[in-house]
């Protein structure tokens, strides 16, 4: 049996972030339990759910289906650093001003993907949007105002 | 209690003592492969940490290989493509000319789970964890498509529907894993596709997966067809029934639903929580008509 | 779609209120900042897991937890042995009242399993793997018995039988023997018999439903901490704080008082945290460890273990006039419990038929447990599929007889003065309002293709009232601290603010709310029913007009003018003629500022038992297409239309009409409970258990009429619950006219629809040689 645990280095949010792991344990694990980032969710820990939605290398992933370890050498971003500052992004925005939650447990989850597509296509559709946001479950809302606030909030970024 | 006084008894959920290794070379991931007992291929993990935290398997040993050059790159080679195991759905959907040449067998990665999947879910991980219903493995029999496996004899190149044998199980030998996939170079007006039925929009299992790749000669009429079909029996597999139902035909309704019919004919799926058996044979048929159709229509305009 | 909401009330009088303001929350929720029940962690703090029964019915003979105990690094070990064996008695939570001698039970198994999932015993140690093992350690013997998980099959003489003292109540005489059959219950007025007599037509269906789960994206979590004084604390996600302190304390066998709760942002709720599940045992975990203990449930205990809502099995039968004008309407209505008596079936009898005028009217219900997790409240509990069964009916009923299905409604509605089944009559109500919103709404006429077609459906929800409590503390400054004691589910805070902003005149960002503990508040009865915005916003109006009395007193006393003479308007005190005096005004501001001069702090206090919640009627309109090839049914369009009273934030109306709608979409096309033979759950989780996402349905489009309820100081009604009522009546009648069949169960998934379309088919074939 192995009892020691694995080095990680990483970056998070841009900054530089080192932790001991055990090989078993998740990102979604690590961020929240060891590193208190606990803006990312866990719903499900099987990937059917998105709450736990974050970037890695700026590709969209569930956290609760990358190892820890598999964060060595690379870059993750979460909700947490989706705010520049006391400036929220526009999606914050826009999800505020179009009441697109009610809970807001899947509200990380699902602008952190949100974000990952507008960085990709700055003009979606409304089919392209709910099909991107499939995989990030929400049983407050409907959808409708979340997907509302997606569109407004391209466009607004379109238009600066 | 201090850390280090945890007895030997304790067992870890996801795996006893669990090791994790990021070999860089085809060699490297050979040889801690050969010197583990019971180990398992990381790529994407979307299958494996679900099964790891489920306990569904006990490994001693991960090797990730995404470091592994040749597992993770997409190259042209003698006229067709050469894609790396643990290339992701999304960098599929993302390279332009295997999206032109088969949209089939990429619009069938990009149907596995979420777009969060797609962002780590590769072709290799879908083959080996060999679920009857995977999105990938219609598409790729349908193309052609061989592996390249790696192991301690060497490399060897098999045939995509060799690889899968039963729920779960592959014929892959100890020590073994999938490197790469290779497509032919394609023939003129070709065209493959795959539809798949799922009770909802998106992040079902499918119920019925067909995958269609057929070739037209100059006149019109179909000189190669290949249908595959998902979850419809212990593994996927190719259909040559309902290819050859297709085969010297101009692919009218009639000839689509002589294919159809054997496709149907071929099935033999079970009753579960995702569908039943009349339902999976009735739809097997239909989709493959449909998918068939699709793939008509790319292959006119090639 | 782009439409959105439109208001029939065309004027809002009021600054805040009626409109869609940023919520106070809304800034923290959209950071991750927010604290939910698993983002607390505690210093030395334990991982709590619970052993839950392999056996859908079993006998607990024995159980050994010594090897369990004795691993290194578990701290504690608890069993029923740690938790109070209660006698029977009955307590309202939520719209449902539980009774604590199956609570403690449901809680911690005592003499049977009875059901997969069924928590047995539970450890606390210093990490998850080794609580893991530690419950690999605990040695349960069972004497397995045969099971029973279907309504029709546990009411049978022969069925296994869940508690051997289980005599059927409501029945005269009391049967002698035992059996499944919790309780029957009977409404009725008028004469049945004679209104069948008198119709021209006559339906009469069967139906059957399948539990549903909420579906909360939030799993259950607590942190408990209990010190060796006997001390509590509980952080947990929950709908009801002060319901959660009330169980946890009498299952702990602790005084009320020495428990403090805090409610954490709640990730969803829909009624299924109305109930206790993890919280008293992490309590007894803390207790017995002397640390704290955090619990989460992984998304397949929430499955297996936690309350979904009756599946039924259902017989309607209504008859009516050539013209159209109901004469009878009788309903039996079978609800499965689950493992424990309390089934919302006396809900679903007091609704299937509420839409309605009717004069002839009988509803039959009967409460019946089977080897299933206990179901908890979902969302107008027992309603939906009751009236889901009625409406079907109605449905049939109009076309059988010629007339439009909402010309129909319209003709029978149920309106002011309408006596209910159940006893009161109503006041005012706005059911015709919502079906003449729809018969106007572009919608309805819309044309439709091929496969296509279009239903409607109504729905009806009481409402309630109940305790609640706030405090509105003025700061120095004059801004304000408003505490309630009501979770935030779906942004209440910022409706609350926006009454206590229009009361007191200010600006909204001047009030500031906070949802207080256990200790810091008076007792306030939980966030369900509709009734936070009805029942604490009355309490908040009526805690801002108590400060503003007293802050009208302080500045007579300033003015040394009588208290009579001072007004308050827009935020200032003025006096209320030039007779009075040539007083320059005082603002909220200046006032508090003089507080302690003047009298001391300036705190406004209310303590209610809301009454007069006023019902909530809603009519949907749903288009679909059915794929005759494969049975998938498409939601084209959709609109929804409610009462509701007054829409204090109209956006926020709006998300729970979408939210509602959505979910009964899912109750229509998709979600079931999947069992085997062997009684154990199949999809214990989101990727069989289907709930809708993002690209399945459209945009769900709005419209808000407001018949305002009197007894609320701005004609506020509950709107939370009656959404999710129309949606699968609405579907089943859209599926009837776009291929023409008509289907008695739900939900209706591909399988079902494709094998009723080819039997059709062939039916169609057969009739045709």
């Amino acid at each position: 049996m192995s009892k020691s645990k694995l080095h990680v280095a990483t970056t998070i949010n841009g900054d530089s972030v080192e932790f001991l792991c055990e090989p078993q344990q998740t990102l979604l694990d690590v961020l929240r339990d060891e590193l208190h980032l606990t803006g990312s969710k866990e719903g499900c820990a099987s990937g059917d759910c998105g709450a736990c939605s974050v970037t890695f290398d700026g590709r969209l992933v569930c956290a609760c289906l990358v190892l820890a370890v598999e964060s060595n050498g690379h870059k993750v971003e979460t909700i947490e650093g989706m705010a520049d500052g006391e400036n929220l992004h526009p999606l914050q925005e826009k999800f505020l001003e179009h009441s697109a939650l009610q809970c807001g447990i899947c509200t990380p989850g699902i602008l952190v993907a949100a974000k990952a597509l507008l960085d990709i296509d700055p003009d979606p559709t409304e089919t392209r949007v709910r099909y991107w946001l499939a995989g990030n479950l929400c049983r407050c809302t409907g959808y409708d105002k979340i997907v509302r606030a997606v569109l407004d909030a391209a466009a607004e970024m379109r238009a600066n | 209690m201090a850390v280090d006084e945890i007895p030997k008894s304790v067992e870890y959920p996801l795996g006893t003592g669990m090791r994790y290794e990021s070999p860089e070379s085809i060699e490297g991931a050979v040889a801690l492969l050969a010197n583990s007992g019971a180990a398992r291929i990381l790529a994407g993990g979307t299958d494996l940490l679900v099964q790891l935290r489920a306990g569904m398997i006990e490994p001693e040993l991960l090797v990730d290989i995404k470091s592994i050059q040749e597992a993770r790159q997409i190259t042209s080679e003698n006229g067709g493509y050469r894609v790396g195991a643990a290339v992701s759905g999304a960098e599929l959907g993302e390279h332009a000319a295997l999206k032109q040449t088969w949209p089939g067998v990429v619009e069938a990665v990009e149907l596995i789970g979420s777009t969060q999947i797609q962002g780590r879910a590769s072709l290799g991980g879908n083959l080996c964890n060999a679920s009857p219903a995977a999105d990938g493995v219609p598409a790729l029999i349908a193309a052609a498509a061989l592996c390249t496996i790696a192991g301690p004899e060497g490399q060897r190149e098999v045939a995509v529907e060799e690889i899968c044998t039963g729920p779960g199980q592959t014929s892959l030998g100890k020590g073994e894993f999938v490197v790469s996939f290779f497509f032919h170079e394609r023939a003129p007006r070709s065209g493959d596709a795959y539809l798949r039925f799922i009770p909802r929009t998106e992040m079902d299992i499918a119920v019925v997966g067909a995958g269609v790749n057929l070739s037209l000669d100059e006149s019109g009429v179909c000189s190669a067809a290949r249908v595959a079909l998902g979850a419809v029996a212990p593994k996927a597999m190719l259909v040559p029934e309902a290819g050859a139902a297709l085969v010297g035909t101009r692919l009218d309704d009639a000839d689509l639903q002589a294919m159809a019919a054997a496709a149907s004919a071929a099935c033999e799926p079970i009753d579960d929580k995702r569908g039943t058996v009349e339902y999976r044979v009735k739809v097997a048929g239909v989709l493959a008509r449909r998918a068939c159709a699709i793939a008509f229509g790319r292959a006119r305009n090639n | 779609m782009a439409t959105s909401t439109k208001s029939v009330s065309e004027s809002n009088d009021y600054k805040w209120v009626g409109t869609s303001q940023v919520r106070p929350d809304g800034v923290d929720k959209v950071t991750g900042r927010a604290s939910f029940g698993a983002d607390l962690y505690a210093p030395n703090m334990l991982v709590g897991k619970i052993l839950r029964s392999p056996h859908p019915h079993a006998r607990i003979v024995s159980m050994d937890i010594s090897k369990a105990e004795a691993l290194s690094g578990v701290k504690a070990v608890v069993n029923k042995d740690d938790i109070c064996d209660l006698p029977s008695e009955m307590v309202p939570a939520g719209e449902m009242m539980v009774n604590y001698r199956d609570i403690t039970r449901n809680v911690m198994a005592r003499e049977k399993a009875l059901y997969e999932g069924h928590a047995v015993a539970a450890v606390a140690a210093i990490s998850e793997s080794i609580a893991r093992k530690a419950l690999s350690l605990i040695d349960v013997e069972y004497e397995v018995f045969p099971h029973v998980i279907d309504v029709v099959d546990a009411m049978k003489p022969d069925a296994p039988l869940l508690h051997e003292d289980l005599i059927t109540a409501g029945v005269e005489p009391a049967p002698e023997k035992p059996s499944n059959i919790a309780k029957r219950m009977e409404f009725s007025q008028g004469d049945c018999q004679a209104g069948f007599a008198a119709a021209d037509v006559i339906v009469e269906r069967e139906f059957t439903t399948k539990p549903v789960h909420q579906g909360y994206i939030e799993p259950h979590a607590c942190l408990a901490n209990v010190a060796e004084d006997g001390k509590a604390e509980l952080w947990c996600t929950t709908q009801g704080h002060f319901i959660a302190r009330g169980h946890c304390a009498k299952l702990l066998g602790m005084d009320i008082s020495k428990l403090r709760v805090t409610a954490s942002e709640i990730g969803g709720g829909f009624g299924g945290k109305t109930v206790v599940y993890l919280e008293p045992v992490a309590l007894a975990l803390s207790r017995k460890a002397g640390q704290p203990v955090k619990m989460v449930m992984t998304r397949e205990e929430v499955f297996r273990a936690s309350g979904p809502t009756s599946g039924a099995h259902m017989r309607i039968k209504m008859g009516a006039t050539k013209d159209g004008r109901i004469t009878a309407a009788d309903a039996l209505l079978h609800y499965q419990a689950g493992a424990f008596p309390g089934s919302p079936v006396q809900l679903g009898c007091m609704c299937a038929f509420a839409p309605y005028d009717l004069e002839n009217v009988r509803t039959v219900g009967y409460d019946v447990v089977v080897n299933r997790p206990k179901v908890a409240a979902y969302r107008a509990p027992g309603a939906p599929i009751a009236e889901y069964a009625a409406e079907c009916v109605v449905d049939e009923l109009a076309k059988k007889i010629g007339i439009d299905p909402l010309e129909m409604r319209l003709q029978n509605a149920a309106k002011e003065g309408t006596q209910t089944v159940y006893g009161p009559k109503f006041g005012p109500v706005g059911l015709v309002e919502t079906l003449e919103a729809a018969r106007e709404h572009p919608h309805y006429r819309a044309p439709l293709g091929k496969n296509q077609g279009r239903g409607i459906a109504s729905g009806f929800w009481f409402n309630i009232g109940g305790e609640s409590c706030a405090t509105l503390n003025l700061s120095e400054d004059g801004t304000a601290h408003l505490v309630v004691g009501t979770p935030d589910i779906g942004g209440s805070r910022a409706s609350l603010c926006q009454m206590a902003a229009e009361e007191l005149g200010i600006d909204l960002d001047k009030v500031h709310p906070i949802i207080g503990d256990t200790a810091s508040l008076g007792y306030t009865f939980l966030t369900g029913g509709s009734r936070a915005t009805f029942a604490t916003g009355m309490a908040v109006v009526e805690a801002a007009r108590d400060v503003i009395d007293k802050m009208r007193e302080r500045v007579a006393k300033t003015w040394d003018i009588p208290v009579d003479a001072v007004v308050w308007e827009q935020g200032f005190a003025r006096p209320a003629s030039s007779n009075a005096g040539a007083f320059e005004p005082m603002s909220i501001a200046e006032i508090a500022a003089m507080a302690n001069k003047t009298g001391g702090p300036l705190v406004g206090n209310a303590a209610i038992n809301a009454q007069g919640a006023g019902p909530s009627f809603g009519t949907h309109i749903v288009d679909v297409e059915v794929d005759t090839e494969t049975g998938q049914v498409k939601i084209l369009r959709y609109t929804a239309i409610q009462d509701a009273g007054k829409a204090v934030h109209p956006s926020f109306v709006e998300g729970q009409m979408q939210g509602g709608a959505v979910q009964g979409i899912g109750w229509a096309l998709n979600e079931e409970y999947v069992y085997g033979e062997d009684g154990k759950l199949q999809n214990a989780g989101f990727l069989d258990y289907r709930i809708p996402v993002c690209s399945d349905v459209p945009m769900i489009d709005t419209v808000i009429v407001e018949v305002p309820n009197p007894t609320h100081p701005y004609g506020v009604r509950g709107v939370g619950e009656t959404p999710i009522i129309p949606p699968m009546a609405a579907i089943t009648s859209a599926i009837e006219q776009a291929i023409g069949i008509r289907f008695n169960e739900l939900p209706m998934s591909p399988p079902k629809v494709l094998a009723a379309i080819e039997a059709s088919n062939s039916a169609v074939a057969d009739a045709a040689e």
